[in-house]
């Protein structure tokens, strides 16, 4: 048996290499930064080892743009990037989804504003799912909360990428990057999709064909970011994933997503095995945003308590998902620069949420 | 018995429209370009960037494969390309702000790592597509919308010259300085673009020419007018020639 098929104690970086590797990554580019730098030190080694592309880029400018021009030949193509770094992405992002690029980028993130710190930070939610480039665009975001997601996520990523010629970014934190657990590398579950009817090969027998955002005509235009949005709408419908976990009786829902919702997790066991109707959801598809999933749980439950390792980013499409669906108290209890919550803390919110919400309405019999 | 004495490279459209002024050299340039990829026989097994600037439609006279890159990203995306597909021929066609101001750190990295993909560079001193602002290589006491008392050295720096800097790039393989100012400069321009994409296909590192180019519309100057500045003036600061070349030492 190979060691890849084997249980590993993993650290969450060199999970997301050794699954780019084994997802067919034919090319990456990058630039170090902490708390991600093991993922391009790894594959500076193994790419030229498989005979695939490595560049060593000057800079998170030429690593995107690298990256475009890669996927515009119909290779797998990554970059992997943290917070401040993949501010410097964000004109290439608006570009690679405007050509309808297929590519990944792995956001391991940190604290910020500015350089913050290398602390595991949520604070890039908007980063990503709101995006700093220009125009009408969405980048497709999945966001692990395990090593072993870690694998799984960069997998479903390049398919994903592939199937729907899109960018996709793999969002982890700096805790998921750096924390060492057991996991299986495995080997790429999905079909390989055949990009040759796009993709740029040298016009050989063939018109030629042409890559480019740029589009005189405006009704052209139009329906070019048109088609995008609909195709967001098919990548919400066929490939969303989330985690539910006691939600079927809840009273209060926690909404959490990555590193944080583990913790969140073991909190709302606690609250159960306390008698608490509590449950949890943790979307794991962060863009497009699963909206009517929030809502209809939103009109099962008496609150919703949002926690978050930034000071309320994901909070807005939860309110945005709720608004008009259900009339109930939203909470939120954060934290930015990276400062964990322990499991008690949650804990904490989440009987002092269920007192002030739940019990008011049922009385203490709800317990 | 007729004989053919002019004829449409293959590697432009059939369908070609050429986006830029009356007068202009680009037009000159692209041809040569083509020709060269015809000639090269490589026009089937060619990726081209277009750049932003003037050039970015390069998709409506190509007759070739070709993706957009970003402002100054040309060759960063080539970089993309070429090191996905290193069999493919690789170029980039951009102007001097985009190459030499917003793309100088991807030029000069690109360069420095020696990239097989060639670099064919428009030098007209000034931001033509934006309506004629200074840039990079914008001549001292040349009046600009942006520099409109004449480019002061005191308030908005010196010309940059291209050539020379690529020159001591260690992975650039042939570096050259152009005119199309007449019949003699524009074969000259020709081989000198065929050299550079001979630096790519034998392996020897990024081709490079810097062609001095006319922009009549944003210089209000005739095509005559025009040509003569760059004999004069330009060719005074950017001084014409070849800068670096193994691809004849290799020959």
């Amino acid at each position: 048996m190979n060691n890849k098929d084997k249980k590993q104690l993993l650290k969450g970086n060199y999970a997301i290499a050794q699954a780019a590797i084994e997802a067919g990554c034919q090319s990456y580019f990058g630039y170090p930064i902490t708390p991600q730098s093991e993922i391009g030190e790894y594959l500076s080694t193994k790419m030229p080892e498989l005979n695939r592309a490595f560049v060593a880029s000057e800079s998170e400018v030429a690593a995107i743009n690298m990256l475009l021009g890669a996927g515009a030949t119909g290779v797998k193509a990554m970059t992997s990037s943290s917070s401040c770094a993949v501010s410097l992405m964000q004109e290439g992002l608006s570009f690679i989804a405007g050509d309808e690029i297929p590519c990944v980028l792995v956001s391991v993130m940190r604290a910020g504003p500015g350089l913050g710190y290398i602390y595991p930070s949520q604070g890039d939610y908007f980063q990503t799912t709101k995006g700093g480039g220009n125009g009408d665009y969405k980048i497709v975001t999945f966001a692990p909360a395990s090593v072993q997601e870690c694998v799984d996520l960069t997998y479903k990523s390049f398919y994903v990428s592939q199937k729907y010629r899109t960018p996709v970014c793999l969002l982890a934190d700096g805790m998921l990057g750096q924390m060492m657990e057991p996991a299986v590398v495995g080997s790429y579950p999905y079909e390989e999709i055949d990009q040759s009817d796009w993709a740029l090969d040298g016009a050989k027998g063939r018109a030629p064909r042409h890559i480019a955002s740029i589009e005189r005509d405006q009704e052209t235009l139009r329906k070019r970011v048109e088609k995008l949005f609909e195709k967001y709408n098919r990548i919400l419908e066929n490939e969303n994933i989330f985690e539910k976990y006691e939600i079927e009786s809840a009273k209060l829902v926690i909404t959490a997503f990555g590193s944080i919702a583990r913790i969140a997790k073991a909190a709302v066991k606690k609250a159960r095995k306390n008698g608490l109707k509590v449950g949890l959801f943790r979307p794991i598809m962060l863009n497009p945003f699963p909206e009517k999933i929030v809502a209809e749980i939103a009109q099962k439950v008496d609150c919703i308590l949002d926690i978050e390792l930034n000071c309320g980013q994901m909070l807005q499409d939860i309110k945005a998902s709720i608004a008009g669906a259900a009339n109930i108290p939203i909470k939120f209890y954060g934290r930015p620069a990276g400062v964990m919550m322990t499991v008690e803390e949650i804990y904490k919110q989440i009987e002092n949420v269920y007192k002030e919400i739940v019990e008011k309405k049922y009385g203490t019999a709800c317990i | 018995m007729e004989q053919l004495v002019y004829k449409k490279p293959d590697s432009i459209r059939d369908d070609f429209k050429i986006t830029f002024c009356p007068g202009c050299d680009h037009g000159v340039a692209v041809r040569l370009v083509a020709e060269v990829l015809d000639e090269l026989g490589v026009r089937e097994n060619t990726i081209g960037i277009a750049s932003v600037g003037c050039s970015v439609f390069s998709y409506d006279f190509f007759n070739i494969d070709i993706v957009e890159a970003a402002h100054g990203r040309s060759l960063a995306v080539a970089t993309g390309v070429k090191r996905s597909k290193p069999d493919k021929v690789v170029f980039t066609y951009q102007g001097d702000g985009d190459l030499a101001s917003i793309g100088i750190a991807e030029t000069i990295h690109a360069m420095t790592r020696g990239e097989k993909v060639t670099a064919i560079c428009i030098n007209n001193t000034t931001y033509g597509m934006t309506g004629g602002q200074a840039g990079p290589t914008t001549l001292i006491g040349q009046v600009t919308t942006t520099t409109t008392k004449g480019r002061n050295p005191e308030l908005s720096g010196f010309p940059l010259k291209i050539s020379e800097i690529l020159k001591e790039v260690d992975g650039t393989a042939y570096v050259a300085r152009v005119t199309l100012d007449s019949p003699q400069a524009i074969m000259n321009a020709k081989r000198c673009i065929k050299k550079a994409f001979e630096a790519q296909l034998k392996g020897l590192g990024t081709g490079f020419v810097e062609i001095l180019a006319t922009c009549p519309t944003n210089w209000k100057m005739t095509p005559q007018e025009a040509h003569a500045r760059v004999r004069g003036e330009m060719s005074e600061v950017f001084k014409p020639g070849v800068y670096k070349d193994k691809v004849s030492e290799v020959i």
